[in-house]
């Protein structure tokens, strides 16, 4: 029987059997960000032990740091932390993108942009959007504090494989409907809990035909479909994507990385685990109207009957009304989901249309300083400032609200982020999950809006 | 690390699906509170009134509230438990509370793995199952207290009924015996230098980026 990709990068990864179905697996990429990584170092060091292998990790700060235009009033103790996490990062010999430095930005962002981030290589990270790495083709998951040590001193983690699941996307999206959507739609169908104990593999000519950015969108909400891997086999758009970057392979090792990559793409009679498939030619654009993922929804129906009374409470809405129409107060265009070059084209053009709405408050937090420069050497800050929009610092922002910037509580934010659990943009926020093209269309709109009826 | 072998201890229930590790602990106690105070803010935007674990009082209608739950050591929780984010904080705030053990049909992964790396056992059982069991602990009056013997992987309710679960035999050991996973996997060191070696004859561009 043939193998999934899934399959060839883990098998090749193993160093040892350890028993039981545990496996002692190499760490070919350690990402690292200033919140779980500022104490990694000292606990390191109080255990007598050091960084295995420094050239396999870098560093960014992005959970913390604020995204206010120009740096403005960053709170004392964001500061400390990002301080330590260079001196940290010095200390040990790691590469730091250092706040407002080329390369810097959200680690999930930056991996793949600086070409870090390779197919066919593992790739970890205290982080549990690590699985946006898979686009590329990467086995990338998310790890806690105590993994995250056992990375830095071992170069290794210890796993046991999880099951296969390959999620088909067939058709092709209409017009207004993006990967976001894709995936939304995807939770919605099989649940939170429903990629659970599987690495996903997205696959199907509808992922075929998303470029790279876009295949980082699908997944990085894998482990809302409660997968802690997601992956895209990668393909010429892999590569050239890829080619010439930073950090990635050059010369005789790109020639070398490109063979072994192409052997990468699962066999044809490779079997999965569990197939689910999801028809795009009809979806139409999604939105969340509860505190799960799982609880989403097209954009143009009635809010469901769901006996999710206290979901309903807390996003203050009634069962059976339209959700379109549901005035918004804020609007977030950012996060590892959705914060990427075409991202922002995609939220400009319907920028371009209007104006925020004067109640409003809406930001664009562009991923990284590669991806800022890159949309204002387009003048795609000009068409978001002159909207109305804030045009911040690239960030984690509004997404976690590790940093301060919170949404008020009760009130109503449509996000282009990955959660909208209780609380998670600030203490009784209330989230709606949505693709760039859908936020900026509420931005413009002052209530949830079908981005079908803005030019896209 | 703490070891863990058998257990009997008051059980708490806390059945809500999909309680994600947000709602366990909030991103700004990860970065600016104490680990060891962390339990005093665990589940806080549902345990105190104002969502406030400073400034508000225990609200009385958050189940682990309860008088009988006073001292629990183990917790029953619901489906998907600890979903989401990957931050640890959000099992030292439940060890904080005084859990060692916590039973749900299903968990978050990242967050099943993480309790393992802090002597906390997470077991998984079928959802009717837990729902018995956490049913019985939110009808009754007073504590109640389960059994969970990892040797034998079984937890006894209180009429004696025994509920076996699965689990990864080396997280089994590494719980039994108190292990500590980075010091086992350094004794391995020469494993994972000659593996390096050989990929990097087989993967020279993994090492020179």
């Amino acid at each position: 029987m043939g193998m999934t990709l899934f399959d060839k990068v883990w098998d090749a990864h193993v160093i040892a059997e350890l028993g039981g179905g545990a496996q002692l697996l190499h760490v070919d990429r350690h990402l690292i960000h200033e919140l779980s990584s500022s104490r990694a170092f000292p606990d390191l060091a109080a255990r007598g032990l050091k960084l295995r292998n420094p050239a396999l990790t870098i560093g960014s700060t992005d959970h913390v740091v604020t995204t206010n235009p120009g740096r403005a009033g960053a709170a004392p103790w964001t500061i400390r932390m990002i301080d330590a996490m260079r001196a940290e990062c010095a200390g040990a010999g790691v590469r730091y993108f250092d706040v407002g430095e080329d390369g810097s930005g959200i680690l999930h962002v930056i991996g793949p942009e600086l070409g870090f981030t390779l197919p066919g290589a593992t790739v970890l990270c205290a982080d549990s959007h690590t699985c946006t790495n898979g686009a590329l083709g990467a086995l990338a998951f998310g790890i806690g504090a105590s993994e995250l040590l056992h990375v830095l001193a071992t170069q290794t983690i210890v796993q046991s494989k999880p099951g296969t699941l390959r999620a088909n996307f067939t058709g092709s999206l209409p017009r207004g409907v993006y990967a976001k959507d894709m995936i939304l739609a995807l939770i919605g169908r099989v649940g939170a809990a429903g990629g659970s104990g599987y690495a996903v593999e997205y696959a199907g000519s509808a992922v075929r035909a998303l470029e790279v950015e876009a295949r980082m969108t699908l997944c990085n909400l894998s482990i809302e479909l409660g997968a802690k891997i997601g992956m895209v086999a990668p393909d010429e758009k892999t590569y050239a994507y890829l080619q010439g970057r930073r950090l990635a392979p050059k010369g005789r090792d790109w020639d070398a990385a490109l063979a072994h990559w192409q052997s990468l793409p699962g066999d044809a009679d490779a079997r999965f685990d569990r197939e689910v498939g999801l028809d795009v030619s009809s979806l139409a654009p999604q939105i969340t109207w509860g505190t799960s993922p799982e609880d989403v929804m097209d954009v143009d129906a009635s809010i469901p009957d769901s006996p999710k009374r206290d979901a309903l409470d807390y996003m203050g809405l009634a069962a059976g009304r339209p959700i379109a129409g549901t005035r918004v107060d804020r609007v977030f265009i950012g996060s590892c989901t959705n914060s990427r070059l075409s991202d922002l084209r995609i939220a400009a053009a319907v920028a371009r249309s209007g104006k925020v709405a004067a109640h409003v408050e809406a930001w664009v937090v562009p991923g990284s300083i590669g991806v800022k420069r890159a949309a204002e050497a387009e003048g795609l800050h000009e068409v978001f400032l002159e909207a109305g929009f804030q045009w911040r610092e690239p960030g984690c922002s509004l997404c976690v609200g590790a940093n301060g910037e919170l949404v008020a509580p009760q009130a109503r934010c449509v996000s282009t982020s990955n959660r909208n659990f209780v609380g998670r943009q600030g203490p009784g926020a209330r989230t709606h999950l949505a693709s760039p093209a859908m936020a900026a269309a509420a931005a413009l709109a002052g209530e949830i809006a079908d981005v079908r009826d803005f030019p896209v | 690390m703490q070891k863990f072998t058998t257990l009997t201890a008051p059980a708490a229930a806390y059945l809500k699906p999909n309680v994600d590790t947000d709602l366990v602990i909030r991103v700004e106690r990860c970065s600016r509170t104490p680990r060891e105070r962390l339990g005093d803010y665990a589940f806080e935007m549902a345990r105190f009134t104002g969502g406030n674990g400073d400034s508000g009082a225990p609200d009385p209608a958050f189940p682990l509230n309860r008088p009988q739950f006073a001292g629990a050591g183990i917790l029953v929780g619901g489906v998907n438990f600890g979903c989401g984010s990957s931050r640890e904080m959000a099992v030292w705030a439940i060890a904080g509370m005084g859990f060692r053990c916590v039973i749900a049909p299903s968990f978050g992964e990242i967050f099943y793995g993480n309790c393992f790396q802090n002597g906390l056992l997470a077991i998984r059982l079928p959802q009717a199952v837990v729902e018995a069991l956490g049913g019985a602990l939110l009808a009754a009056a007073s504590p109640v207290s389960l059994t969970v013997d990892l040797a034998r992987q079984v937890v006894i309710a209180p009429g004696g009924a025994e509920h076996r679960f699965e689990i990864d035999p080396l997280r089994k050991t590494g719980l039994l015996e108190g292990l500590d996973p980075i010091g086992l996997t350094l004794r391995r060191e020469a494993e994972i230098a000659a593996w390096q070696a050989a990929d990097r004859a087989r993967r020279p561009w993994i090492y020179n980026a």
